[in-house]
Formats: C-alpha cells, structure tokens, sequence
C-alpha cells in the first residue's frame, strides 16, 4: 500500500537528510507504528506519503502510483485515499459534530443524502452517537480526537495516517482512540501511527517501525516500543527483513468498496 | 451540492470581511468611474462630430429664408446661384485645393441635425426651412481655408463660409486632455484597487487556513478551495463596476441631459442610454482585473 524504495529527504543540504535512504514497504491492511525521537523523520515520512513535499532522491508508492508522478491536478485524488488525524484535532469551532464531519464530503461534491446516511454511521464507528449537534469546544479531547478520525476516514480511505493522535490524551482516553483506529484497521484500512505512547505501543502488539536521524533502525512484527532484543549498529537491520515476513496477510475481500459499506 | 457549498463559502467570506469588501467596492467603482469618465468625454466629442465633421473641413452655407448677411440680398438661393456655386468649385482655380466636395440640401441638413440633437429638445421645434443647404468641402490641405473663404464669401447666395474644425478643436483638444488625466487618474486607482484586492484577499484566505487546510486534506479540488476566494474579490469589483456604471447614467442623465443641455441647447449631448454602453465594458473590466489580481494572490499564499 505504501512502498519506499531508497527514499532520501534532504531539507537544508548543510544539514543531515530528515529521511536517508529509507526502504519500506506497508501492505494494504496492515496496522504499523512509527516511533523514534523527535526529528527522526515521522513526519517527513508522513507527508511525502500525501505528497506535501517532493522525495529528494528515490520513489515513494502510495497504492501502487509514483506519487512523483502525480501530476498536480489529481493529488486531490491521491488525497481523498488517504485518511490523516493529528495530535491537535484541527476541528473547525463553529461547526458541530456532525458539520465537522461532513465537511469533508462537502467539499468532494458529495450529495446531501448520501452525506445524511454516511456521517451518523461513521460517527456509531467512532463512538459518538448521539453527540450531533455539539459543538467541538463541549466534547472532552478524546471526544475531540474521535470526530477528527470521523472526520478522516467518512470518505473510507485505503490507508490512515496518524501523527501522535493521542500526543494530547491521557492514558484511558487514548487507549479508546486506539480501539477506534483497531476498529478501522479490522475494517480493511492500512493504518499508519507516529507516535512517542510507549504504553500504547506495548499494549497494541503490532508492527513497529523505528527510526532514528533518518534511518529505519528497527522493523519489527507485534513489537514493543524499545526492542527487547538488544542489537548493535547495522545488525539491527538485518532483523528487518525477516521482521516483515511475520505480519499475517490481510483479507482482501475487507479492502473492496463494496465490502466496507456493510462492515461499516 | 458543490455549487451550493461553494455559495455558501462565499457568503461566509464576504460576512467576515465585510470592511474589507466595503473598502474593494468603494476603490473599484472609483477608479472605474474614472475610466468611464474618460469613456464619456470621448463619446461627446463623437457626438459634438456629427455628420460631416471627419469628412469635411469647409461649409459654404447658402442663403435661406431668413438670411441676412450681405450675400443673401436677393432671399433665399436660386439655383443659378447655386449652379454658379457648384461651377465655380469645379473650376480648376479651386478644384486644385479641395479632394472633393458635396453638396447637402435641406432635407438632408435636417436628418443630420435630427441624428446630432436627438436627445436634445429642441429637435421638435426645427423644421427643414430653417436650417441652410451647404456645400461640404473636403480641402486637400485644411490649412488653406482662407482661400475658400475669400473665394466665396462674396459670391451672390452665400451666406457664410465657416472652418468647422476651428470651431472646434480647441474644444476637443481641451476635453481630449480632460480624457487623458481621467485615464490617468484611473490608472493610479486601478493599481490602488488590485492591491487592495490582493490583500484582502490574502486576509481572506489567512483567516480561512483551517477549513482550506482541511479541505486540502481530505483532497478538495483546487477550484473548490479558490473559487471562493476568487469569486468574493470578483463581486465585490463588479459591485463597484455597477455603482460606477450608475453613476455615470446619473451624471448624463441629471447634468447633462436636465441641465447643461438647458444651459446649451445648441450643442449635441449624450443621452444616458449611450453612457450604457460603457456599463458592460466596466463590469468586464472590474471583474477581470479582480480576478487576476486574487488568482495571483491565491499562487502565493494559498497552498493547494
């Protein structure tokens, strides 16, 4: 689903590359975190994904295209496949719930009623039925966080990416946002995770992709946020590989379109 | 429902902008008051042309019913007089000055003058009797007027020899100059508009980051995202370029058709109709350069 052959990332050429020839691929229905310190790439790897900035060196696929290859006119496509939740919600204040989420199959040209039908099913997805007509600045933060995944996936992406979306959460809360994002994932959607939660990273058992100063220096299936298996230097990478090969296949019936209306 | 959204949006934008808007609509119809302005002067001089005034320099009036220069001692022109007239401006002497000549009789002076005063009242108070034939000359060498005038001024059934142009262009070129500092006025005010659009625009679109952010997120089109944007800098110019259309039908409807065609009634005006075809020109103007000015801006401050 999103596949990174030597990908470098050079933002300032006196500085060090954000991103050094990162290889790295994601399958469709796969649910991967990305952890490491502050500055050691997440987020370059999130936005080369939506095509916000342009790889300085190798190719980046996302759905099987050369997003360098996507000509301007149509990353609004590309966009409209991929989900993005951020640690600081970015919910619209004047708007309720329910405008918050629609909003985003407005502005695609969605019809109004087939916004009526899919806006309350994705808000039962998320777990806020009921809760319409509130507006942002009345919903706790993980209520917040979870209109803003609505918000995210109500166009059903391929893929979702996660920048820190529980960074401003206590533990409990987060923890529920974690059953959201499993929820969407079990639906057949590929979810990507940035984040520092060590607890979440440890509770939720997944794959865990480690970098550090731009370099992939861990990949690891139903992993622990620091390796347990103490390697040094460049024989860490060599667990990658075989890392990879212990992610379980996803359905492919749960990805088709179709598919999704009725696990949703 | 796009159209619907995009609607709304702007009626969003224009709300919470509203000073700003005031302020583009007041600086458009400014500067495009003055381009129409210019636009008006020139329509005038075109009227003030009438019928003959790029075709001939020289008029040899001849005498009429109520002449009483001292050519027209024998009443109005007999047609001797009048073959005399026409012999004598093709006789070699004067046919090597003039390029040629035309001769207008009175029921021709009277539908030229109806075209040239139609919006004027005293149209229906002339008759084809009252308004002279004439000779139209058109000289070689417009310089050499005297020649004509001394030529004919003296001949039996003409009445007066008069050199339209001199009457004339000192008044063109005083209401061409008029034109020339309108235009430029307009330019400084058009360049006052454009930066002004640019900028409210870009307040626009700062105060907006949130929803365009969004909207750019979940892969809105780029005409969704700057549609409302362009359009809100595109009413608000056209607004002004109607309020300035207005202006200038009021202007040619209460000064110069209720007062200075009182004050002059010799003298051709507009009518407020002809001032209309300005309008459409000035609503193309105002909403096109509104229009470039905030795709520009859009390209710079606005990611998509």
């Amino acid at each position: 689903m999103i596949r990174f052959e030597n990908v470098t990332k050079v933002y300032d050429q006196q500085a060090r590359p954000a991103l050094d020839a990162v290889n790295l691929e994601i399958d469709r229905g796969e649910f991967a975190f990305l952890v490491g310190a502050s500055g050691s790439g997440k987020s370059t790897f999130l936005r080369l994904v939506l095509k916000e900035d342009r790889a300085s060196s190798g190719t980046v696929y996302v759905a099987g295209q050369n997003v360098a290859k996507i000509s301007s006119w149509r990353v609004p496509r590309l966009r409209r496949g991929i989900g993005v939740v951020f640690q600081d919600f970015r919910l619209l204040p004047q708007k309720n719930v329910f405008a918050n989420v629609a909003f985003a199959m407005q502005v695609i040209g969605k019809s109004r009623s087939v916004i009526r039908d899919t806006v309350p099913e994705v808000l039962k997805t998320v777990g806020l039925e009921g809760k319409e007509n509130r507006l942002p600045h009345e919903l706790s933060g993980g209520e917040q966080q979870r209109v803003a995944i609505a918000r995210a996936v109500v166009n059903r992406p391929g893929i979702l990416l996660a920048d820190e979306p529980t960074g401003n959460l206590d533990p409990t809360t987060s923890m529920g946002i974690m059953g959201v994002l499993d929820k969407i994932n079990q639906n057949g959607t590929t979810v990507v995770m940035a984040t520092h939660d060590d607890d979440i990273v440890n509770e939720m058992r997944k794959r865990v992709v480690e970098l550090k100063n731009g370099v992939v220096i861990r990949d690891e299936a139903k992993a622990l946020y620091t390796s347990m298996i103490p390697i040094v230097g460049q024989s860490r990478r060599l667990k990658d590989a075989s890392g990879r090969e212990e992610i379980p296949p996803p359905s492919p019936a749960a990805y088709s379109d179709d598919a999704g209306e009725e696990q949703r | 429902m796009r159209l619907a959204f995009i609607l709304s949006e702007i009626g969003s934008g224009l709300r919470r902008n509203v000073t700003m808007v005031i302020s583009v609509i007041l600086v458009t119809f400014v500067s495009l008051t003055f381009v129409g302005a210019a636009g008006m002067l020139q329509l005038q001089i075109n009227q003030m042309k009438g019928y003959w005034y790029d075709k001939v320099q020289v008029a040899i009036f001849l005498c009429s019913d109520g002449s009483t220069a001292s050519g027209c001692a024998t009443g109005p022109v007999t047609p001797e007089q009048q073959d005399n007239l026409q012999r004598l401006l093709e006789s070699p002497a004067v046919a090597q000055y003039i390029n040629d000549f035309q001769f207008e009789s009175k029921d021709e002076a009277y539908k030229h003058f109806k075209d040239q005063f139609s919006n004027s009242p005293i149209v229906d108070s002339v008759t084809p009797d009252q308004l002279p034939a004439s000779f139209r000359i058109n000289m070689k060498d417009p310089e050499k007027y005297q020649i004509i005038s001394e030529t004919f001024s003296s001949q039996p059934g003409v009445e007066t020899v008069i050199d339209q142009r001199q009457l004339l262009e000192r008044l063109f070129s005083a209401m061409n100059a008029a034109s020339l500092v309108a235009v430029s006025v307009a330019g400084v005010m058009i360049v006052c508009a454009i930066l002004l659009i640019a900028t409210t625009i870009r307040l626009s679109a700062f105060s907006r980051r949130r929803e365009t952010g969004i909207m750019r997120l979940v892969g809105a089109s780029k005409t969704v995202i700057q549609l409302p944007f362009i359009l809100e800098g595109v009413i608000a110019a056209v607004v002004g370029a109607a309020l300035a259309s207005g202006t200038l039908w009021a202007v040619a409807h209460f000064f110069l058709g209720e007062y200075l065609s009182k004050q002059y009634p010799d003298t051709a005006f507009i009518s407020p109709g002809q001032t209309l075809i300005l309008a459409p020109a000035l609503l193309i103007l105002g909403g096109s350069l509104a229009g470039i000015s905030s795709l520009l801006t859009l390209r710079r401050y606005l990611r998509v």
